[in-house]
């Protein structure tokens, strides 16, 4: 059974952005839409090759909700953390959620 | 042609525009040894432009081709050295030094001299023709001790003389024998507008004045120093004179030669430009096609053409005449002729409009049934030139009635008739300086040119006097269309509209966030990595709120979102703002005490500043303490906006500066820092024109002159090269910041999203003579908008770095990590050089390569 872990108030992540969350060994990038819905995706962009992705713009394509990489503008998918250039990449995806005004994310 | 064992030796008498076409076409063949001679003491430079070089004052900006590009062609070149004859039996040349060579093949491309008519007084001093660089560098002596000039001749070079004269600072007459300026091209109608336009100038003409002597002033107290005499008893003072009474064939080497020559003089040549003698060609102004003469240098590039490939035993390549159209600026005065302008033709019509108002006059020739174009006028407004010119020479039905052409706002639906390009046949020459017809644009467009830009540099249409570059456009979106791959102008797939539309509606509708922007003219509900950064460079040129305020903080790419530049391993690069590259040694060491402290690589930019790398997300803000209590701002080095503005030190240490170019660079910089536009802004200031700033290769480049500064446009370093255009000369303070105030916003309104000025201005329809008429003579009424909305930038400049470290919620994003202090511990640095430098990856090898989607630094 999973663990809620607190990282952050809520409105420490302005909307439309994201940031970047420790979570014992692993970086996650947490993102907030501008409606409010939350994602969170592995933080290392592995075409890129460095721990950015919280640091990247949040862009629909064709439908589909994604992080623009800052590095070289790849997509990955908020929900599946697939890349979209490239169908053998994908980011690990953690369970997020807003509890109290707290955002968590689960270990 | 003969076998050929050996090279075949071509010697090219004369380096002028149409002997250097020729080098030009045969030296990418190794079957020939080239040798040319050139009586003057430079190669081939551009005569057409030959005025560029009073605005430009260098000699260099004229030239075609340099000794470099010679000698990496193979070619052997002579300069200063004349050729004083033929032998035609043993097929060698003799120069003036004595020496002599053979040759297997001569051509003649001795071109023209000027006619000075045998007036008496002509051989005084102060009195010039108009031909070559060293013509023009006598006028520019004598202009200096000289109040008053006048040129002898009205036709389209005197004209070119008398805007030179007046560039110059002369008083300036111009004294035509004809009833009438430009008699050769413009009818009665025309000659008289264009003679309105340029006296309301200021430039005196005299016409039907036979010039009959040069006096030395007779009142020896007079201001001036001549007096020229008319066969009509009147008088007319002048300190200086320019002869451009027409050309004659330079054949003084082909008569002693005894080759065919013309009755009133002209090497006779056949189709192929074969001279009498099989071995010898001749091509441009000292050749005679069919009793004619060609003196423009269209005709001229296509004789080299023929001669060329005839050498390489192409029998079939002729020379088959020549349009002698013309379309030109002068003295700021559109005029075009096409054809037979003045109805010469046997059971010719004409129909003529004259608008006083506006002072445009143009004239349509047609035929006796009114089917077909033969000629036409224009004046005052030559925006018809390219479509008319294509009617005339590819006999296409006119719509009827005929003078519709003349009012295309009255036909129906207020569009022009249609003459869509698709009516032109494959064979329809588009671009007359570059010989490219209709055909090569489209196997261009077919081989995968597909933007305006691309066609232009990979067929070289357009790029002459750019003339035709409306029509290579319409080619372009016509093919397009027919390749089923209609230009889609849409900035992505959430706005259906190009970046200039979304900027109008931003500015109309008064749209202040991108969630407003996108409800109002969008689709979906979050954007994307194109949209929003091209939406937050709209909202930050018209409303100048801070970028990273909660609404637009989502809107900054990579760069901006940190206001600092992310490097390959996530850290940071720091620039701070050093205006004109000028800066005290306190600052450096400012700089140098904080590298030392957070350990950053230091390297000194292109850009006359310095950059600090490595730093990491949370260290940007105490560096930044720092550096804002030392007194810098932030440089925008990671905005789409103004970067530098590289200066020489000018007149204030140099020798040879001629006006404080550090000054100005700083008073720029600072004018316009901040300034968010479509893509970033380079600008340089040069205090002379030795050019030491580069100014020509930037975005904006300013060069000092005695009287001011000449203001460049559109240049561009990097990928694509581009040399600046010359956009106005000797400008005061005031009106050179007017003019970058009104361009550079112009640019801001009109640009696609990440497109320099260099793509900008060699896609914008009308070019250069387009954006001069928005700016200087506001032809659409937009400065006055422009400067207000520069001056609310200006005023309501604040330094981004400075506000955020005023504010804490801004500054709690500036850490690696939301729930720890930790940094990133995969970023590490290895020693290099005595400086840091990212470690290697080791989980990629070497070879990986990184897809790049898009680079937009």
């Amino acid at each position: 059974m999973s663990q809620w872990i607190d990282i952050c108030p809520q409105d420490d992540v302005v909307p439309g952005s994201g940031v970047c969350a420790q979570l014992g060994d692993a970086q996650v990038a947490v993102f907030r839409t501008g409606q409010d819905q939350f994602y969170a995706v592995g933080n290392h962009d592995p075409l890129g090759g460095a721990n950015v992705l919280s640091r990247g713009l949040i862009a629909e394509v064709k439908g589909t909700l994604t992080v623009a990489s800052p590095l070289y503008k790849h997509h990955y998918c908020l929900r599946t953390g697939q890349c979209l250039q490239d169908e053998q990449v994908q980011l690990p995806v953690y369970p997020v959620r807003v509890q109290d005004g707290l955002v968590q994310l689960a270990c | 042609m003969s076998e050929l064992t050996a090279k075949q030796r071509i010697v090219v008498v004369g380096n002028g525009m149409v002997g250097h076409k020729l080098i030009d076409a045969l030296s990418a063949q190794d079957q020939f040894e080239i040798i040319t001679f050139s009586e003057e003491s430079r190669l081939a430079y551009d005569r057409v432009q030959l005025t560029k070089f009073f605005e430009t004052g260098d000699a260099n900006t004229l030239a075609l081709t340099d000794e470099t590009q010679y000698q990496q062609a193979g070619v052997q070149y002579q300069l200063n050295a004349r050729v004083t004859g033929i032998d035609r039996q043993g097929k060698t040349v003799q120069l003036e030094s004595g020496d002599s060579l053979s040759y297997d093949k001569l051509v003649l491309a001795t071109g023209s001299f000027p006619f000075i008519p045998p007036v008496p007084g002509k051989d005084q001093p102060h009195i010039h023709p108009y031909r070559t660089i060293e013509d023009l560098e006598a006028i520019q002596d004598s202009a200096q001790q000289s109040k008053v000039g006048v040129v002898i001749g009205g036709g389209l070079l005197g004209l070119e003389a008398a805007n030179a004269l007046k560039t110059l600072g002369l008083e300036t007459h111009v004294v035509e024998f004809a009833p009438r300026l430009m008699a050769v091209q413009l009818d009665g109608g025309g000659g008289a507008l264009l003679r309105e336009k340029i006296e309301a100038l200021g430039v005196r003409v005299h016409t039907e004045k036979n010039t009959q002597n040069i006096a030395p002033h007779p009142d020896s107290d007079a201001p001036t120093r001549y007096q020229l005499q008319f066969a009509d008893g009147t008088t007319l003072d002048t300190d200086m004179l320019v002869f451009s009474a027409g050309i004659r064939p330079q054949d003084a080497l082909a008569r002693q030669a005894d080759l065919a020559i013309g009755e009133r003089g002209g090497i006779v040549i056949d189709d192929h430009c074969v001279t009498s003698d099989p071995e010898i060609y001749a091509i441009g102004e000292c050749a005679l096609w069919q009793g004619r003469i060609f003196g423009l240098v269209a005709p001229g590039y296509t004789m080299a053409k023929v001669a060329a490939q005839h050498l390489q035993g192409q029998q079939d390549s002729a020379f088959t005449g020549a349009d002698m159209s013309t379309k030109l600026k002068l003295l700021g005065v559109e005029v075009a002729s096409i054809g037979d302008a003045h109805g010469n033709s046997e059971g010719s019509l004409s129909y003529s409009f004259t608008d006083e108002a506006t002072g445009v006059y143009k004239k349509l020739v047609v035929d006796e049934d009114g089917t077909k174009l033969l000629g036409a006028v224009l004046v005052g407004d030559s925006s018809d030139y390219g479509n008319w010119l294509q009617l005339c020479l590819n006999d296409i039905p006119l719509p009827q009635p005929p003078e519709a052409l003349l009012f295309p706002a009255a036909a129906e639906g207020g569009a022009a008739p249609a003459m869509g390009v698709d009516m032109l046949p494959d064979s329809a020459q588009i671009c007359s300086c570059h010989d490219v017809t209709k055909g090569d644009l489209i196997a261009s467009i077919e081989e995968g040119c597909h933007d305006l830009a691309e066609l232009k540099a990979c067929t070289k249409a357009g790029t002459g006097c750019g003339g035709c570059s409306a029509l290579v456009g319409d080619v372009l979106n016509s093919q397009l269309a027919k390749m089923g791959l209609e230009v889609n102008t849409d900035l992505c797939e959430h706005f259906g509209h190009s970046r200039t539309e979304l900027y109008e509606m931003v500015r109309v509708k008064e749209l202040r966030t991108f969630d407003a922007v996108l409800r109002a003219c969008g689709k979906g509900e979050h954007g994307c990595e194109i949209c929003k950064p091209a939406v937050g460079s709209m909202l930050a040129s018209h409303w100048n709120d801070h970028i990273l305020d909660p609404a637009h903080l989502q809107l900054q790419d990579t760069n901006d979102n940190f206001l600092a530049n992310m490097q390959k391993d996530g850290t940071y690069s720091i620039v701070p703002r050093v205006p004109g590259g000028e800066i005290t040694p306190d600052k450096l060491i400012v700089l140098g005490e904080i590298a030392k402290e957070y350990n950053l690589y230091t390297k000194i930019t292109g850009g006359q500043r310095i950059d600090l790398f490595g730093a990491q997300l949370h260290q940007l803000p105490p560096i930044w303490q720092k550096l804002v209590e030392a007194g810098f701002e932030t440089g925008h080095a990671y905005g789409k906006a103004l970067r530098t503005v590289k200066s020489c030190v000018g007149s204030t240490w140099c020798r040879y500066g001629v006006q404080d170019s550090t000054g100005m660079a700083i008073a720029i910089e600072e004018r316009y820092r901040g300034v968010r536009s479509p893509h970033k802004v380079k600008m340089a200031v040069s205090g002379c024109t030795r050019e030491c700033a580069e100014a020509q290769s930037k975005d904006f480049g300013v060069i000092a002159t005695e009287n001011g500064w000449n203001l460049y446009v559109c240049g561009n370093g990097g990928m694509r090269p581009r040399h600046a255009d010359l956009f106005a000369t000797d400008l005061d303070d005031a009106t050179l910041i007017q003019y970058i105030d009104r361009i550079l916003m112009f640019y801001v309104h009109t640009a696609d999203r990440l497109q320099r000025t260099s793509v900008w201005m060699e896609n914008l329809e009308g070019g250069l003579a387009h954006l001069q008429q928005v700016v200087i003579e506001d032809s659409l009424g937009l400065c006055a908008e422009l400067e207000a909305q520069m001056a609310h930038l200006v005023d309501t400049y604040e330094c981004e770095w400075k506000k955020t470290l005023e504010d804490p919620q801004k500054l709690k994003r500036f850490s690696h990590f939301i729930n720890s202090d930790q940094p990133d511990a995969a970023v590490q640095f290895i020693p290099e050089r005595g400086q840091i430098r990212p470690a290697p990856k080791t989980e990629f090898s070497q070879e990986q390569r990184i897809d790049v989607l898009e680079v937009s630094s």
